[in-house]
């Protein structure tokens, strides 16, 4: 009987390479959702991004398209620099909560409000994974994190920051929507955000924000399993899943 | 196109259109503001674009990522602006990318005042942000020669694939003189190789990877040291200065952009008193002139540092005189400029 595949690795995934990412953590399955959609549209030669700070710092590894590396936070200018220089090719920024809602947060918005014609991928982790732990804007009250050993006290640290929300008051974005990668159901959902972007970046149609509810088991002190559980049970209630803006 | 007169920032924003400068990032701080507004009404005339960063910050990363494509991107600014570029100067430098960058420097530290100074020559030369890197410097002290400078300056960034900064001063800046400027035609070497976006004309469709960041201890050291190679070739091939009536000086002035202007006058009135006066004017702050230096005669008494700061590139001036005379400094700051008459006392008083 004649064999069937019915899965490999994506054509723009470098050959042969293997992520340093953490087990059960969500950076290699977002990764992988990239190129599926840069494979599905056959635009890997027309794709150009910039590597955040953070856990993703070395995704250039991994994407065998052209890279340039961001400084920590700046992605969306930098990515407005290229954009505006090849407004043809498809550009992307991957950013994490530390990168984006902290350091970041003027040029996301400043983005987002110009209305710069490429995408951002926003990994929610609630926490900073490669400096080891400590508190993001993210982190959720009571969280515990390295610098908020008792929990995040919103009276030292104010309330979680809610990106989407807050861009969503914005005249300007196309497009904004938040997904998770809990489950298989939700990572189905995410891959048809993640191909909506593209494509509205293929249709010229302005700034696309996806935020995607991440996990960092390490740094959580769990292992995968509970922390997408943990993730279903806490992220998503003060983290709701959806579409908060869209052109059409 | 004949001399026309026109402002310093105008004739620097021309320039850069005539050297096919096409896109433009920047953020508005005085006495550089007619820069990025000469900018965003002309560049569209030429098919290009100007943005307004959020601020100093997003724009030197937003010049960092036009820089990646290959094509001639520009920022300006002045001081307390610079300062918040240094991040992405450094990124910029470590990264290896073409880009240039003018600061028309005003009085510091902290928010300091609006008025010309040359207080940001440390800044300059030695770093700024953080890291082994350099930027290539340039001070030019006409409105003519800034408009070369800028012209050449993506010449030497594509060359080196390093920022060029334009070390201006808020006189500069805001004086209008005759200049010339002519349509230069930069050359930008095999930018395809390297430039985002052209991974499909590459041989095994190859990506290109800018970066700055090595992990690996050997490998940082390595790319540090290809840096250093590269400095040491601009201090070989593209070292600039000029010198006046050095042959028979027993007094040299250092001195460079406005500071060298105003020396030359005092120059030219010490001559005719019978001083032997003569001046070093190093037009690359780095790479450092050191050759003019080395070359003088035991003739000489004594070196004048002269500049409008309290003395920020004594200690080059010192290290290229390799201690064989005395070296001394005069400077003002915080906007005043030296006169002539000033620095004709000075030059009598060391003269004795
Ligand atoms: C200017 C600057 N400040 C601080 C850092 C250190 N730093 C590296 S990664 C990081 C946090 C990243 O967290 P996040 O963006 O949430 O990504 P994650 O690692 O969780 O994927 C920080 C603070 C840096 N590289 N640059
Ligand atoms: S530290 Fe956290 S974010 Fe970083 S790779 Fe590990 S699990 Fe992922």
């Amino acid at each position: 009987m004649a064999e069937t595949k019915v899965y490999s690795r994506p054509e723009t995934w470098t050959k042969g390479i293997h992520t340093h990412y953490c087990p059960g953590c969500g950076h290699g399955i977002a990764h992988r959702m990239i190129c599926e959609v840069i494979d599905e549209m056959g635009i890997q030669e027309e794709t150009v991004s910039m590597s955040p700070v953070g856990c993703a710092a070395m995704m250039y590894d991994y994407i065998d398209i052209d890279y340039v590396e961001a400084a920590h936070g700046r992605a969306p200018a930098t990515a407005t620099g290229i954009k505006r220089v090849l407004p043809d090719k498809f550009v992307f920024t991957y950013q994490g909560d530390g990168d984006l809602a902290s350091i970041g947060m003027a040029e996301i918005v400043h983005a987002a409000n110009r209305g710069e014609k490429f995408c951002t991928f926003f990994i929610n982790n609630a926490i900073y994974g490669m400096t080891g732990g400590q508190m993001a804007p993210t982190t959720l009250i009571g969280q515990k994190a390295t610098t908020c050993p008792q929990g995040r006290d919103p009276e030292l640290a104010g309330f979680p920051m809610r990106m989407c929300e807050m861009l969503a008051t914005l005249e300007t974005p196309a497009y904004i929507e938040r997904v998770s990668l809990a489950k298989p159901k939700y990572i189905m959902q995410a891959k048809k955000a993640f191909q909506k972007a593209f494509n509205y970046q293929k249709e010229g149609r302005g700034f696309c924000f996806i935020e995607v509810l991440s996990t960092c088991p390490t740094n959580w002190g769990m292992n995968p399993a509970e922390a997408f559980e943990w993730q279903i049970e806490k992220m998503i209630p003060y983290y709701p899943l959806g579409v908060f803006k869209d052109f059409e | 196109m004949a001399k026309v007169l026109m402002k310093g920032t105008e004739a620097i924003a021309e320039a850069a259109i005539q050297a096919g400068c096409r896109y433009f990032f920047g953020y508005p701080i005085t006495p550089q503001n007619e820069i990025p507004e000469y900018m965003s009404a002309h560049l569209p005339e030429h098919g290009g674009i100007y943005i307004q960063g959020e601020s100093e910050v997003a724009s030197v990363n937003m010049i960092l990522g036009a820089a990646a494509t290959g094509y001639q991107v520009m920022t300006t600014s002045s001081s307390p602006g610079i300062s918040l570029m240094s991040e992405g100067l450094s990124y910029i430098a470590g990264s290896e990318l073409p880009a240039v960058v003018v600061n028309v420097m005003r009085g510091g530290p902290g928010l300091g005042g609006i008025l010309p100074s040359q207080a940001d020559y440390l800044q300059a030369t030695k770093g700024g942000g953080n890291g082994d890197y350099h930027l290539m410097v340039f001070a030019p002290s006409t409105l003519q020669e800034t408009v070369e400078v800028v012209q050449s300056a993506w010449d030497y960034a594509f060359k080196y694939r390093n920022p060029v900064m334009i070390l201006a001063d808020g006189f500069m800046g805001q004086m209008m003189e005759p200049v010339e400027i002519t349509p230069h035609e930069t050359e930008r070497g095999d930018w395809k190789s390297w430039g985002l976006g052209n991974k499909g004309t590459r041989e095994g469709k190859k990506r290109s990877l800018i970066k700055s960041m090595y992990l690996t201890a050997e490998l940082l050291e390595a790319h540090n040291s290809k840096l250093q190679e590269k400095y040491d070739r601009m201090q070989k091939e593209d070292v600039k200065w000029e010198e006046l009536h050095v042959e028979d000086a027993e007094l040299v002035i250092a001195s460079y952009g406005t500071t060298a202007r105003i020396a030359k006058s005092a120059i030219s009135h010490l001559r005719d008193q019978g001083y032997k006066v003569g001046m070093i004017r190093p037009i690359t702050l780095f790479p450092f002139p050191y050759e003019p230096f080395e070359k003088l005669t035991d003739r000489v008494k004594h070196i004048l540092d002269l500049e409008m700061n309290m003395g920020q590139m004594i200690d080059d001036v010192k290290i290229a005189t390799k201690s064989r005379f005395p070296v001394s400094f005069y400077g003002r700051c915080g906007g005043v400029a030296p006169s002539v008459e000033e620095i004709e006392n000075q030059c009598k008083q060391i003269l004795g």
